[in-house]
């Protein structure tokens, strides 16, 4: 288990933590390359159905980002966001997630040190519980061959 | 009970026979024992069929979805609630309904009282607090308040919340601790939770009975018949099961009245209200709502505060 990398996918809002990313990278800071980002256009397009499907498919932690409230591009997106993300996170916590799987922030573009910083604590939070243990759905091994053998 | 039908039944006679309302949604008797079915009354002649008892657990709001015509519907303490957020969803006008509130005593656990017996039961009459059970070689009497439906013995809503016509008085409403069960799974580990809902939902069938019976589910397509993406298996593999379960509960968050239709509805008889009571209590404690009690405030999920808690957010 020493050489096991968590797989985290973050959904970055296009207007504040996406440009958090691109600025931390321009700055050559340091951070884990645990997360595979998907920029959204506002965290309020963020569906509950994105977060399931990425931990069906085996996605280790999730996190999702977005502008500070009253910075929305779109005025109150993120403000709907909020409450969205409050109950999903109870519900799935509710349902055996462990807390420290789901993750949430508001980063603006500016705040590339900030960047860092979550992103390191989301990872350092991910790797602590290691592995998910249930919910993953894959294809049976036999399929997954059969699949491939028509491919051929 | 007998007076509550006869009360509803002159109610509707005269609505119709004075052309108030083209039809009446009500319940007549079912087939089977504890099951009255709903009905739909058009003539003066028919409203004879209409009755009331403890077997009306049926959601009668969810027959109101995008009805045209003047309706006149018989609704108990949930199905008002329901009726509300109908309205505020725009799936019907209040001009077109004309409301029979009926103050409700709870309705009865069929399921409940069919595993209590060995035999098929054949007829089940009630007076007052007693329902009598019969069946072949066996009469029982039982006490009413023993086999309420697991929502209706922690209803805190029997009045209806709106009405134009009241089929008996109002009642005292209860004073109860509604989610005791709720914070006995928040208080288990993760791995205990988990596994908890594997056996909670163990049985399911995927029938979708559940979403059927629920006045909230009236999308033209339901995220489970979805296929472009496909967002959840249609197996009764667990997970897709579980995936099901939790989106189901989540679409009704903010809305759901605990009528408790679709855990009546269920085949398998899987406590499915623990999911959406879960969301209940958060929507009770994160925003002060309860769903469907006024026609002038927005769903929590459709309005924000500025100050609304985010301390689960860095
Ligand atoms: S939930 Fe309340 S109003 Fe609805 S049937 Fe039960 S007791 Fe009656
Ligand atoms: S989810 Fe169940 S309890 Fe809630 S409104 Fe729908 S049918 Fe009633
Ligand atoms: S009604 Fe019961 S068996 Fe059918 S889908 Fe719902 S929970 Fe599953």
């Amino acid at each position: 288990m020493k050489d096991w990398k968590p797989r985290i996918v973050g959904f970055l809002c296009n207007w504040c933590s996406y440009g958090a990313a691109d600025l931390a990278g321009v700055s050559r800071m340091q951070y884990p390359p645990n997360v595979r980002v998907i920029r959204i256009p506002c965290s309020g397009r963020m569906s509950p159905k994105f977060i399931l499907a990425a931990f069906m498919k085996g996605a280790d932690g999730i996190w999702v980002s977005g502008c500070h409230p009253g910075d929305c591009h779109y005025m109150e997106g993120n403000y709907y966001a909020r409450r969205k993300f409050a109950l999903f996170k109870n519900l799935i916590e509710y349902m055996g997630i462990e807390p420290g799987r789901l993750h949430f922030s508001w980063i603006s573009s500016a705040e590339s040190t900030k960047f860092a910083r979550v992103i390191n604590e989301v990872t350092s939070a991910v790797k602590a519980l290691g592995p998910r243990k249930h919910g993953i759905k894959t294809m049976p091994d036999e399929l997954v061959k059969s699949k491939i053998s028509m491919a051929k | 009970m007998s007076d509550y039908t006869s009360k509803i039944k002159e109610i509707s006679e005269r609505l119709l026979k004075e052309e108030k309302v083209e039809i009446i949604i009500g319940f007549r008797k079912g087939t089977v024992p504890m099951m009255n079915e709903p009905c739909f009354v058009k003539t003066p002649e028919d409203v004879k069929e209409l009755v009331w008892d403890s077997n009306c657990g049926i959601n009668l709001a969810n027959y109101l979805t995008g009805r045209k015509e003047k309706i006149a519907i018989i609704a108990k303490g949930c199905d008002s609630r329901n009726i509300v957020t109908h309205i505020i969803e725009n799936k019907i006008k209040r001009e077109q309904l004309l409301i029979i509130g009926v103050p409700c005593k709870g309705m009865i656990d069929k399921n409940k009282i069919t595993s209590m017996f060995e035999n098929e039961i054949m007829e089940v009459s009630e007076d007052k607090e007693n329902i009598t059970v019969k069946g072949e070689g066996f009469e029982k009497t039982l006490n009413k308040n023993d086999v309420l439906q697991e929502n209706c013995k922690i209803c805190v809503h029997r009045n209806p919340v709106i009405y134009d016509e009241l089929a008996a008085d109002l009642i005292d409403e209860q004073k109860v601790d509604r989610y005791e069960d709720v914070r006995k799974i928040e208080a288990m580990s993760p791995e205990e939770k988990w596994s908890y809902f594997d056996d909670l939902l163990s049985p399911c069938i995927r029938c979708y009975a559940c979403r059927n019976a629920c006045p909230l589910c009236y999308c033209p397509t339901c995220f489970v018949d979805e296929s472009m993406p496909q967002w959840v298996g249609k197996s009764i593999d667990p997970v897709d099961t579980r995936t099901f379960h939790l989106l189901r509960a989540y679409h009704c968050a903010g809305r759901c009245t605990d009528c408790g239709a679709c855990e009546r509805a269920c085949p398998m008889g899987i406590k499915v209200r623990l999911f959406t009571k879960k969301l209940e209590k958060d929507c009770l404690e994160l925003y002060g709502w309860q769903a469907g009690l006024s026609l002038n405030e927005r769903p929590p999920l459709d309005t924000y505060r500025p100050d609304d808690p985010e301390d689960f957010i860095k």
